[in-house]
């Protein structure tokens, strides 16, 4: 007769993370439980005890201390503690006592490995576990990892160490150790005589040619048997990739991982403010975007790129899970998104060579605004150097573009309806040519076709020479902002969709249809909300292209007030967590994620939160109707 | 703290187990309890830390052994350590005796079950083999010995015997210092009349160990063995003697 231990069976169920598993599966592991009681005050596990169980608190209560005497946590019925020990091996860093009597389940190592293997959602629970510990520990209360919500701009801790390129090499070597860092930034000499010796405070300001790194110079010095007398300037690594300071952390470790460094310099308002390296960043947390971001690079065939579109969705899923904002799983999804083009270009360049003039990739839309959620249509176009002559470089691109746009719709991205894509001869054409677009849509704007260009003023440099989408989006944000036709034809069209609210502030939902008494999140909410909020952008000359930071901007502008700015941030928030929500539930029940939600399945809260969201979004619409009149 | 408790005012003695095992084991006339009493049983002075349980017990149609059968068994080992769901058995068994419409009530065990279940014979030597060397911990030994003792005297002519351990003997030494008001009699007089398994679950919740559902064998006997545990670290020590209270 099988053995069903049905009180432990039914206790285990009812607590995360076991209650994500199969009943089956939870069987399994009553079967195997070893219990224990402990009467209040007695030691359960001590500091420095080597763990081989998963320890659930069945009844009672215990508290967790840490080797300095502090109470690090106290635990209740139903929850977890042990697993941090078991996933890194090592023995317990803390001590654990019952706080009341208590009834504690031994979950063995072994089933728990199995566990961890072979259910993803246990896993996910229980690494998000021990993150939500962690932070708990550091008793910081923030909404949603650090990582996602903290700027480069925190980990910057001292302006940056510079000595002149002409420094040699061993006095270098002994600036770096005096000033105890594991990095140097390089400067041209000055002007007048290179003597190598010009006092730091006198360098900064200066624009950073290169980056010296302690690594080089124990590999390009040391291992090498350079001269130490030999300039510094010699060893650098020049240009280096920088970060913004206002970029997320996970930006900076997606470029640290893209381009293999350690160190990145830190970037504000175009002044270099400080260096930060990979300790720095991966010390806070791991994300599971940027694995896949990571396997995109060192997949070989588009088949092979095919093959990452799980861990994408679950990577998705699970941020939804872990309550990231919008934000934080925007940038996350773009710079997926991103990467799979760049992995694309590059694997373009090796079939059908280098390329015969510079160009550059651009994202557009979504993904340029940070924006994306999971799989969306491919809006992309290529911008050329002029040196581009058709004749001998169309096929080349010709082929370059259909191999990208092909393999992204491999991938998940659909092709775009509106045929936005560098596939399409009509958006992949030189600067200059671009340019006499943007003036002419600024210019002479007609509705009709800016309705749908919409997207060109939501454009981001993904590869190649980058430089001329920056010139191209400083180019368009100066000549719109000076264009009240252009900025009017803009606003008219950003109030085409309107909120699903009705007279009485009740929802007017689809009457017929597939998505009959549903209302579109996408197409009532977050899209007219991204419009109304580029017309905004558009007037201040706001080169940002993500909706958040393009508020920031429009404050700064001065035309809107931070309160609406703030009303705005919060709605948009809303609707597109309520958006993001929707569609993970849905992969996560293995349907294709939509827009469409019946707002009846919402909890009254959420009902009213999303009307007053809709409201703000209604509102806003009537500002720029009256404010940007054409 | 209550103190420890001194060994039981019971009437009988209780035996030297090691070696009645060994007088038992060369009268034995089966294999079956020769191999049983072959496997020894743990000695008087061994203290409880050191001592392997096996918390058991039976659902009957009744409380008496003559005239009642067993409908199901549930047993789980343990230490003081740590109980192992993992060795836990249970076997549903079909009674030599009719099982009242009131006991299938309890039980929750339909008839068409039990017609599906084996006899106890079936099963006798799994169960023999979780209960050697182990000392029993029952809840009320008026009912899991007598009843396998006369189902063994019944099938095999042979006869069982084997240490227990009495979770509720425990309790009640715990509370004889104030038996003798007229009061505390009428009230101990209620409490006795009460079905075993609500009894267990009074006493489980002195020591603060959850409600579980009752009249299941295996998760009575899962009980006992949390309660004996706590009964241990409230009442007792690691090194008491296990013949401080056995039986």
């Amino acid at each position: 007769m099988e053995v069903e231990q049905i009180e432990i069976r039914n206790h285990l169920q009812q607590h995360p993370p076991f209650s994500v598993l199969s009943e089956d599966r939870v069987e399994q592991i009553a079967r195997q439980v070893e219990i224990a009681y402990f009467r209040a005050g007695t030691q359960i596990v001590e500091d420095g005890q080597a763990l081989h169980d998963l320890h659930y608190v069945r009844s009672g209560s215990v508290e967790i201390y840490r080797r300095s005497g502090e109470i690090h946590n106290r635990l209740g019925e139903g929850e977890i503690f042990g697993q941090l020990t078991l996933m890194t091996g090592k023995s317990a860093r803390y001590s654990v006592r019952a706080l009341e009597d208590t009834l504690v389940y031994f979950i063995p190592e072994a089933l728990f490995r199995e566990l961890l293997e072979e259910e993803e959602a246990f896993a996910d629970f229980v690494e998000v576990e021990n993150r939500t510990r962690l932070r708990q520990a550091a008793s910081v209360r923030a909404e949603a990892s650090e990582f996602a919500t903290v700027r480069v701009g925190r980990l910057v801790r001292s302006a940056p160490v510079m000595v002149t390129e002409s420094t040699r090499i061993r006095d270098a070597a002994a600036t770096i150790s005096e000033h105890g860092v594991s990095s140097l930034v390089i400067v041209a000499d000055p002007a007048e005589k290179a003597t190598g010796d010009a006092p730091m405070a006198d360098l900064q300001g200066s624009p950073m040619i290169g980056i010296v790194t302690h690594e080089d110079l124990v590999t390009r010095v040391l291992a090498c048997g350079l001269d130490h007398d030999r300039p510094v300037g010699e060893i650098m690594t020049p240009d280096p990739v920088s970060v913004d300071a206002g970029n997320f952390l996970f930006e900076a470790l997606n470029l640290m991982l893209r381009h293999n460094i350690h160190y990145l310099p830190v970037m504000s308002r175009g002044e270099l403010i400080g260096v930060i390296d990979l300790a720095d960043v991966v010390g806070l947390e791991t994300q599971n975007s940027l694995f896949v971001v990571r396997n995109i690079f060192i997949r070989d065939s588009v088949e092979e790129l095919k093959e990452l579109v799980p861990d994408m969705s679950a990577s998705f899923v699970r941020m939804v899970n872990e309550d990231a904002n919008s934000h934080m799983i925007g940038s996350a999804m773009s710079s997926i998104g991103r990467s799979f083009k760049q992995r694309l270009l590059e694997l373009g360049e090796e079939r059908f060579g280098a390329p015969p003039v510079p160009y550059c990739f651009l994202a557009l839309g979504s993904m340029a605004r940070d924006e994306q959620i999971m799989h969306s249509d491919q809006d992309n176009a290529m911008v050329l150097h002029d040196d581009y002559d058709p004749k001998r470089d169309g096929e080349y691109f010709k082929s370059l573009a259909n191999f990208v746009c092909e393999g992204l719709a491999e991938v998940g991205y659909r092709y775009c309806k509106g045929g936005f894509m560098a596939s399409n001869e009509r958006w992949r054409q030189p600067l200059a040519a671009w340019k006499k677009d943007f003036s002419r849509w600024i210019q002479k704007p007609k509705p009709e076709a800016l309705l749908h260009g919409a997207v060109f003023f939501d454009l981001d440099g993904v590869y190649g020479d980058t430089r001329m989408a920056d010139e191209l989006n400083a180019f368009s944000a100066e000549q719109a902002s000076q264009a009240p036709r252009f900025l009017g034809c803009m606003a008219r069209n950003a109030q085409n969709r309107t909120p699903p609210l009705g007279f009485f502030k009740d929802f007017v939902l689809e009457k017929s249809g597939r998505y009959a008494k549903t209302l579109n999140l996408k197409r009532r909410g977050t899209a007219p909300m991204v419009d109304v909020i580029r017309v905004h952008a558009l007037a201040s000359a706001s080169q940002s292209q993500n909706s958040f930071r393009r508020l920031d901007d429009i404050v700064a502008a001065g035309f809107l007030t931070s309160g609406m700015a703030a009303d705005l941030r919060d709605a948009m928030e809303f609707i597109s967590i309520i958006r993001t929500r929707h569609q993970a539930f849905a992969i996560e029940a293995g349907r294709t994620p939509n827009n469409n939600i019946d707002p009846e399945t919402l909890p009254n809260l959420e009902r009213r939160s999303l009307k007053d969201a809709f409201t703000v979004l209604s509102n806003a619409q009537k500002f720029i109707k009256f404010r940007y009149r054409a | 703290m209550p103190s420890p408790i001194r060994s039981s005012s019971s009437s009988k003695a209780v035996p030297d187990w090691p070696a009645l095992f060994g007088q038992l084991e060369a009268v034995a006339r089966t294999p079956l309890l020769r191999q049983f009493y072959a496997r020894g049983a743990v000695a008087g002075d061994t203290p409880l830390s050191q001592v392997r349980f096996v918390a058991l017990d039976l659902e009957t149609t009744g409380m008496n052994p003559d005239r009642n059968g067993i409908v199901s068994i549930g047993l789980v080992p343990f230490t003081l350590n740590r109980i192992q769901c993992a060795g836990s058995r249970y076997w549903l068994l079909k009674p030599r005796r009719a099982l009242s419409a009131a006991s299938i009530a309890i039980h929750g065990i339909t008839h068409e079950a039990l017609q599906r279940a084996p006899d106890l014979s079936e099963i006798l030597g799994d169960l023999l083999d979780a209960l050697a060397g182990r000392v029993a911990v029952v809840h009320y030994r008026g009912v899991e010995r007598p009843f396998l003792r006369r189902a063994v005297r019944e099938r095999l002519g042979d006869r069982l015997e084997f240490p227990v351990v009495d979770t509720m003997e425990i309790e009640a030494r715990i509370h004889r210092g104030w038996k003798n008001t007229p009061l505390v009699r009428f009230l101990a007089g209620l409490v006795g009349r009460q079905p075993k398994s609500i009894r267990l679950a009074q006493s489980r919740d002195r020591y603060h160990l959850p409600l579980y559902g009752a009249h299941h064998a295996l998760t009575d006997a899962l009980a006992s063995a949390e309660l004996f545990q706590a009964q241990v670290a409230w009442r007792f020590s690691g090194d008491t003697p296990i013949s401080e209270i056995w039986h």
